[in-house]
């Protein structure tokens, strides 16, 4: 599947679009649909995200899960800093990570 | 230390008001993030893979003790409790918000501090050494030529868009505790035969993806015109220097490319152009500067012994002290990598006790060192079991320096969006396997470091074992690599072979350290050992 995420503009908080808005926790992710530079572009303009980009994931049992290791950074937060784990993800499960 | 003046505030105040308009407009819509994006990085904040980043410049490595109250303050009330101490003795946060950064702006400003220079194609924050004004082998304090240097390149108009960054070290003494040679240029404060204090300088240096030790350019400017042939230094680069070419934009390319002789003759062209201009600034400024920078009242008659029966203490003085200027100081090395810990970072409590160590031990002074430690320069070594006391409670009392556990690495692809790899984690395993004190004092002088990417920010090129993390097929992967130095035996470490997993990478750094224990001579660093026998044993042991 494809996945959108960016970072929330005034935090600069990691965040994963939902198909209608955007989330901190990526098991909310949904697939972008046809055309992914359009919702860019659309909710770039308005101030909701920026530098947003396209991503490769899976859906999962346990939830959307980027492909990419950096992604999963991003998604889960530092690896080496369990008390940093992003929302509602378990700081104690994080095999997925890596 | 140095203070500011009223220009140098005003000029930092100006900033903050005009960087807090910027945001303002960015947050209503005015300004894009492309047209934003430079005005951050100008500022020093960057959008790294969890959030904003704000890197703080620490200029020449010195700190007040507000200074660094300051940053706890930071730390702990605008991101999550702790602060990052870099490679270039700069300390970046990891977690700020861009609607909170001009408010951290302003409480910088209020302590003399400031974001600019850490970022952008400029003159980047000077570093020199942090032993400065304390060592008992230095020639003279660098820092007030690293003042003036500071001074001269901030917001200089001819070098706000270089072809790219550019990074300048000074060091006085014959021991370089700053990788002199490892930058753009290299300033070593040197005493030619007539007794007149100038500079050898060395330009061309770096690391990145092309590693370079700068070539001798100059064996002597005097002081009263070293301002001016940086000035020809870099107006030859900003006129030669590529701009098609990201990856081939840094001066050392065109230091290598034309080499050194032309290098330098163009330089004395420009240098010889600039002599009527009087571009240098006049003597009494730098003696301004100097005066601020005056030995603190070190107290006299003070006894040198050091009371070592706790042997847990004994060891930490042996480890993490150095031979002070002044009869009855030491200069102290604080760790920053506990065996579990993340190299160069601390908490805001461990910020605010250092900051009370510096007050109470050190004349106010702290220093950040590009290995990632923090030094209190001017130590009583009558305070100095308090000071290891208070550190030991803290978790601050490792003692590793230039031991094996004393690893640079850089933050990796735990925090930041450049890299391939993650960095901590394999510091952390390294340290873990060598956790032994014993075993590392037996191993000796080791510097290990660690990059997530080809920028190499970890310094891995400079490494006695410098390891470098790269992306295979999705895969975390290290290549190795030996020989390298970032002192004043300067040079660049060379690929072992093929790469490894993290735990294989671990066992092969074991391997080569048990290799090295099997043929070392006497008094033989595994840097020593490597240069005399060459790869080959090691590679044959490693890849058995």
């Amino acid at each position: 599947m494809k996945v959108l995420t960016g970072n929330d503009l005034r935090t600069g908080a990691v965040i994963w679009w939902t198909g209608t808005d955007w989330s901190p926790h990526v098991e909310e992710a949904d697939e972008v649909g046809p055309d992914p530079a359009a919702v860019i572009a659309r909710e770039e303009a308005a101030r909701r995200v920026m530098a947003a980009y396209l991503i490769d994931a899976e859906r999962t049992a346990d939830g959307v899960r980027p492909k990419h290791i950096k992604d999963r950074i991003r998604a889960a937060g530092p690896t080496v800093r369990a008390d940093l784990a992003v929302g509602r993800l378990d700081p104690a499960d994080r095999a997925w990570v890596i | 230390m140095y203070r500011y003046d009223e220009y140098d505030q005003a000029i930092v105040d100006a900033r903050v008001a005009e960087f807090n308009d910027q945001v303002a407009r960015r947050l209503a819509g005015e300004l894009t993030e492309d047209q934003f994006k430079p005005l951050r990085l100008m500022n020093g904040l960057y959008l790294q893979l969890h959030a904003y980043m704000l890197r703080v410049a620490v200029p020449y490595g010195t700190l007040s003790a507000p200074q660094v109250r300051m940053l706890a303050r930071i730390a702990r009330d605008y991101d999550r409790g702790y602060g990052h101490f870099t490679t270039r003795q700069n300390i970046q946060f990891n977690w700020i918000k861009l609607e909170d950064t001009p408010a951290i702006l302003e409480l910088l400003a209020s302590v003399e501090m400031h974001a600019i220079q850490t970022s952008g194609n400029c003159i980047r924050n000077i570093s020199s050494d942090q032993f400065a004004g304390a060592a008992a082998d230095e020639l003279a304090d660098p820092r007030p030529y690293a003042e003036l240097l500071r001074q001269w390149s901030t917001f200089h108009p001819e070098f706000t868009w270089l072809p790219r960054k550019f990074k300048i070290a000074v060091i006085a003494s014959d021991t370089d505790r700053a990788a002199m040679r490892l930058h753009d240029i290299g300033l070593k404060l040197v005493r030619n035969d007539a007794g007149e204090l100038g500079f050898e300088v060395y330009v061309g240096g770096g690391q990145g993806r092309t590693p370079m030790v700068a070539p001798l350019i100059r064996d002597f400017v005097p002081v009263s015109r070293y301002v001016s042939y940086l000035e020809a230094c870099l107006r030859v680069y900003n006129r030669y220097g590529r701009r098609d070419n990201l990856y081939k934009a840094r001066i050392k390319i065109l230091v290598h490319e034309i080499g050194a002789d032309k290098y330098r003759a163009e330089v004395e062209e420009e240098f010889a152009g600039l002599k009527g201009l009087d571009l240098d600034p006049p003597a009494a400024e730098l003696e301004r500067i100097q005066a601020m920078f005056a030995p603190p009242a070190f107290e006299t008659g003070l006894a040198d012994a050091v009371d070592r029966s706790d042997p847990d203490f004994a060891l930490w003085v042996d480890q993490q002290t150095h031979p002070h200027r002044a009869p009855g100081y030491a200069v102290v090395t604080v760790s920053l990598k506990p065996v579990e810990g993340i190299p160069g970072d601390a908490s805001a409590d461990q910020i605010d006790l250092l900051a009370d160590l510096a007050e109470r031990h050190s004349f106010g002074e702290l220093r950040v060192t590009h290995a990632q430690n923090v030094v209190l320069p001017h130590v009583r070594k009558a305070d100095l079991h308090a000071v290891w006391q208070a550190l030991d409670a803290a978790g601050l009392a490792t003692a590793n320096l230039d031991l094996i556990g004393d690893i640079i690495a850089c933050p990796g692809l735990d925090y930041c969006s450049l890299a391939n790899a993650r960095s901590i984690p394999l510091a952390q395993r390294i340290a873990e396997r060598f956790a032994d004190a014993e075993r590392q004092r037996d191993i000796g002088e080791l510097k290990l470091k660690i990059s997530g990417c080809i920028n190499a920010c970890g310094h891995h090129h400079a490494g006695h074992i410098g390891i470098l993390g790269v992306d295979r097929k999705g895969e975390e992967n290290y290549q190795l690599s030996f020989g390298g130095s970032g002192a004043e035996d300067a040079s660049l470490a060379r690929i072992v072979g093929p790469g490894f997993s993290e735990e294989g990478v671990v066992d092969a750094v074991e391997t080569a350290l048990e290799t090295y224990r099997r043929l070392r001579e006497p008094g033989e660093r595994f840097l020593d050992t490597y240069r005399r026998v060459g790869l080959d044993p090691f590679k044959a042991a490693i890849y058995a």
